[in-house]
């Protein structure tokens, strides 16, 4: 990778306030690490008139104020930074989630088991044998996009999305795992719930993943779904921090 | 002592907002805030408040309120309807005391969508990433996380009595098409990007403080309607599959799967929010130059409002405005007030 060039990213304009950088149109490991790196770079060189920042798979979506920006000072700025090697990033806080899989907390496992002619278990073993990493973190508070997902339980999404799917819901949609915090609406497959928050504002941390954390699920029986929802409601992570 | 606002019945769609919450889209949290910001400056304006301090967005159909335990001065500004205290008039973009114990009444909206309730001293309530803003999905909003309820109680700082009453004089709203930007995915589009300048949209009742939808001629993709997630902002431009256009609005979802045809300018946005169900738009497409022209003349126009304040004689409620503002009310359309509705589980965005 060193001395080779990088290709630039095409800036796309999204309004008056904002622009998108983007590495690839596909889910892509290497444009992700660079939205990351250029996520971090533009962190660190402080540029006037940036307000914020959104990193997505292949994209960085950057809020600017346009009153007091230069637009291609910023634009020029992007394009500077996004040519540098990317550092390594160095990998996250590594995090294992419990899980209530199947029944009413996990109501679409007998269909995924079905569409990949597998027993529940296999598609609960599989699961779980995934080494996942936060991609993205969007949608609304909470809501982390996994990569990692057993290419096997690959599953298209619903062709009609749910109007409701409840808190902690643990999904996969396509070649994508998910966490939810919130009740939402969602078109993805419901594997099961978790007792923990992914999002309280209540609590510090307000937000427990970041991108580029890594995450597994293990299974809890039922019975402690209520004790650990109880802790969480008390301001616990009760999500397990390995790393 | 403190002084309180009552809620006594109220529209649906009726919430506090301020500018919205900034600095934690990353994590997926919703901006929210005032869909006409530049009506919530007006009212905060008239009130002697900074422009984005939190006020009542009020939804189309209107409600009551009452001062209790004290006057409370407010101002109304955005979508025009009748506002009366007992046989009183209170016309938009005028202060007015609300004494101990009076209720001030609002009709559905007559033009617009939103209208905004400013109460000197603002709204008191524990800020969120800097913002009392209620966005209900994610269970943010101060003092209730939640739109208004009747029996609601909204504590104030108590009005200072001995100031004039103020009535802002602003320039007429602009009729001219909504202003965008192209892209971010206007390749996807190809030929039909010029059916989308060159149509009428109507706003569909399908519609809310997430997105409006609108119906008019098909927009057909170049290739799929699913993009891999990428950011939004406030005004983004989503053609869904059925290639009928989800305009994102403050409580939209951070990320979304939708290409995305154009943006709608800051500065157009409240004019956009401010259409009602039923009624037509269309865009125009402007140079990013000409965007960051105008969100700069925008911004100096916010900063000069205190200018255009005009000290009132004695009570805003004065004779004509009574009047003016009667007949107005009795034009009020059934149909605008009554197709509001949340979004139907179709029209949902999701992950």
């Amino acid at each position: 990778m060193a001395g080779q060039a990088l290709s630039s990213p095409r800036i796309l304009l999204s309004g008056d306030a904002a622009l998108t950088v983007e590495f690839s149109t596909k889910i892509d490991p290497e444009a992700n690490r660079r939205v990351l790196a250029l996520d971090r770079a533009i962190a660190e060189s402080n540029v006037a008139g940036i307000r914020e920042t959104v990193p997505t798979y292949r994209s960085l979506l950057v809020h600017y104020d346009p009153v007091i920006a230069d637009y291609d000072g910023i634009r020029q700025k992007i394009l500077e930074l996004a040519k540098r090697p990317a550092p390594e990033i160095p990998p996250g806080r590594r995090w294992r989630i419990p899980v209530v899989y199947g029944g009413e907390y996990g109501i679409d496992l007998e269909d995924v088991a079905r569409a990949h002619d597998m027993t529940p278990d296999d598609v609960v073993r599989r699961h779980i044998g995934g080494d996942y990493c936060v991609v993205m973190l969007g949608f609304m508070p909470g809501w982390a996009y996994l990569t990692g997902l057993d290419p096997l339980l690959a599953t298209p999404r619903r062709q009609n999305p749910r109007t409701f799917t409840p808190p902690g819901t643990i999904s996969i949609g396509g070649v994508q795992a998910g966490v939810q915090c919130l009740a939402a609406p969602s078109g993805w497959h419901l594997l099961g719930r978790t007792p923990a928050r992914t999002y309280d504002i209540h609590r510090q941390p307000i937000f427990m993943l970041e991108p580029a954390d890594m995450v597994n699920f293990y299974a809890i029986p039922e019975s402690e779904f209520a004790d650990m929802s109880r802790a969480a409601e008390a301001g616990e992570l009760v999500a397990e921090q390995v790393t | 002592m403190m002084a309180k606002l009552v809620i006594g019945t109220v529209s649906p769609a009726t919430s506090v907002q301020d500018a919205g919450r900034f600095g934690a889209q990353r994590y997926g949290l919703t901006q929210s805030g005032a869909m006409d910001a530049l009506a919530l400056a007006c009212a905060n304006t008239l009130v002697g408040n900074s422009p984005f301090t939190a006020a009542i967005e009020v939804g189309p159909l209107g409600g009551t309120f009452t001062a209790r335990g004290g006057a409370l001065r407010v101002a109304l500004s955005g979508a025009l309807r009748q506002a009366s205290v007992g046989a009183r008039a209170l016309p938009l973009n005028e202060s007015v005391l609300l004494a101990d114990g009076e209720s001030l009444t609002l009709t559905p909206a007559r033009t617009g969508s939103f209208t905004y309730l400013a109460l000197e001293g603002g709204v008191q309530g524990e800020p969120v990433f800097g913002s009392l803003s209620v966005n209900m999905r994610s269970g943010l909003g101060s003092p209730y996380p939640r739109p208004l309820q009747a029996g609601d109680e909204i504590n104030v700082t108590d009005a200072q009595v001995l100031v004039h009453e103020r009535k802002l004089e602003l320039p007429t709203t602009s009729e001219q098409p909504i202003r965008v930007v192209m892209g971010p995915q206007d390749d996807e589009f190809g030929q039909t990007t010029e059916l989308f300048l060159t149509s009428d949209w109507t706003l569909s009742a399908a519609s809310d403080r997430m997105g409006f939808r609108l119906e008019g001629p098909v927009i057909k993709h170049n290739g799929g309607h699913n993009i891999v997630s990428d950011g939004t902002v406030s005004g983004s431009i989503q053609i869904p599959g059925n290639g009928q256009p989800l305009v994102l609005m403050p409580d939209r979802g951070t990320t979304g799967g939708y290409p995305k045809i154009a943006t709608v300018i800051g500065p157009d946005l409240g004019r956009l929010a401010q259409t009602q169900v039923g009624k037509k738009l269309r865009f125009k497409a402007i140079t990013i130059a000409e965007a960051h022209a105008e969100a700069r003349r925008y911004a100096k126009f916010l900063a000069s409002l205190p200018s255009l304040l005009r000290e009132t004689r004695g009570s805003a409620f004065n004779l004509d405005a009574l009047q003016s503002a009667n007949v107005a009310g009795t034009a009020v359309s059934a149909m605008d007030s009554t197709t509001w509705q949340p979004l139907r589980a179709n029209d949902l965005t999701t992950p």
